[in-house]
């Protein structure tokens, strides 16, 4: 299980927009680089980033080896309901992870 | 020749008294970052940090054998207050000044009868920096009295001892330098009140003494081995040469 945190506002406004924040925990190995026997690294990357709000999808990315170590996101979402937001990932090596937070529409 | 010991014992406090000898006030590391290495320090959510003190947390609490950290120590945030602005200290069981994460895997050894946690692993670190936050904004005081007089001593001589092909001493830049650019780099004091901490070229934490190895790489000397007395001193020394000023760790670096 791949270790992440989430970040929303406590409370929001209906129709507000507010600033969803994900960071998750990852080398993101390039598969370029060597280490001091002169042997590659081998690539090592989370591929799929995707967060749903209510169970609707509002947030999907798809990394490459140009994205740093410990990818953060930050995204806005319009508040239509409460409900759970929930960010899933998974990388190279088919592990995975996933967090949720609650938004509560006032 | 008695009273040219004597003599000499005067010359030398006299010195002690200069250390450190800044021109101007002792400056924390986070100020020679950049704007946006500092924001990124003082954003609790999107400081990569957050992720290791999340992790060292957990492990605070987590049972081993039937026992935790919390079990002896209870809650960190009260317990630990402090404490990592006091090391490296002498320990009386070790017979030796050691750092926090001595003190750290004495504690899963002994305590918990786990396995000794590896250097520079995320479990380590994370304890750590779960530690160490719980400092946040208290001053540096670490104590060079008593045992712990002659380890200060040895870590004040390797800092002031020219080392390595490039032959320079810590002094050289970290005193004499400071402020001024090394290639891309401002040079910083090395004033130690953030580790461990998140250095950007690392894309991960790294414990001090890490940062101290890649000082030695750096003027192409031998770099100690983790643990080695030689670190420790140099962590004490240093630390005291940044006495009052606040514990910023877990930091930012570039």
């Amino acid at each position: 299980m791949l270790l992440g945190r989430i970040q929303v506002p406590p409370s929001v406004k209906r129709a507000a927009v507010f600033e969803v924040r994900v960071i998750v925990q990852h080398p993101m190995e390039t598969g370029f680089r060597r280490d001091y026997e002169g042997r590659i690294i081998p690539l090592h990357i989370v591929q799929h980033l995707a967060c749903t709000y209510g169970g609707r999808e509002v947030f999907r990315v798809e990394l490459g080896s140009g994205i740093a170590a410990n990818p953060y996101f930050v995204f806005p979402v319009v508040a239509s309901e409460s409900g759970e937001m929930v960010v899933e990932w998974s990388d190279d090596r088919g592990e995975s992870g996933s967090i949720s937070a609650m938004v509560n529409v006032a | 020749m008695q009273r040219g010991c004597v003599f000499a014992l005067c010359i030398s406090s006299a010195a002690l008294a200069a250390d450190p000898p800044h021109a101007g006030r002792a400056r924390n590391g986070s100020e020679f970052q950049s704007a946006d290495v500092r924001a990124l320090q003082s954003d609790d959510f999107a400081n990569p940090m957050a992720l290791w003190v999340e992790r060292g947390e957990a492990s605070w609490s987590r049972a081993y054998n039937g026992r935790s950290c919390a079990g002896c120590h209870g809650d960190a945030r009260k317990s630990m207050k402090g404490v990592a602005a006091r090391y490296p200290r002498y320990d009386a069981g070790a017979g030796e000044v050691i750092d926090l994460s001595r003190r750290i895997n004495g504690c899963v050894v002994g305590g918990l009868g786990a396995r000794k946690l590896e250097a520079e692993s995320d479990e380590l670190l994370g304890l750590e920096a779960y530690i160490a936050l719980q400092s946040r904004g208290m001053p540096v005081n670490v104590a060079i009295d008593g045992p712990a007089h002659a380890t200060w001593e040895a870590g004040r001589e390797l800092y002031f001892t020219r080392i390595g092909q490039l032959n320079l001493a810590c002094t050289n830049c970290h005193d004499a330098s400071w402020g001024k650019t090394l290639l891309a780099e401002t040079i910083s004091q090395g004033q130690p009140t953030g580790w461990p901490a998140y250095r950007l070229e690392w894309q991960r934490p790294g414990s001090l003494q890490r940062r101290l190895r890649a000082c030695f790489n750096g003027v192409r000397a031998a770099m100690p081995a983790y643990g080695s007395h030689d670190l420790v001193a140099l962590e004490l020394y240093l630390a005291w040469r940044a006495r009052g000023l606040p514990m910023e760790a877990p930091a930012v670096r570039r």
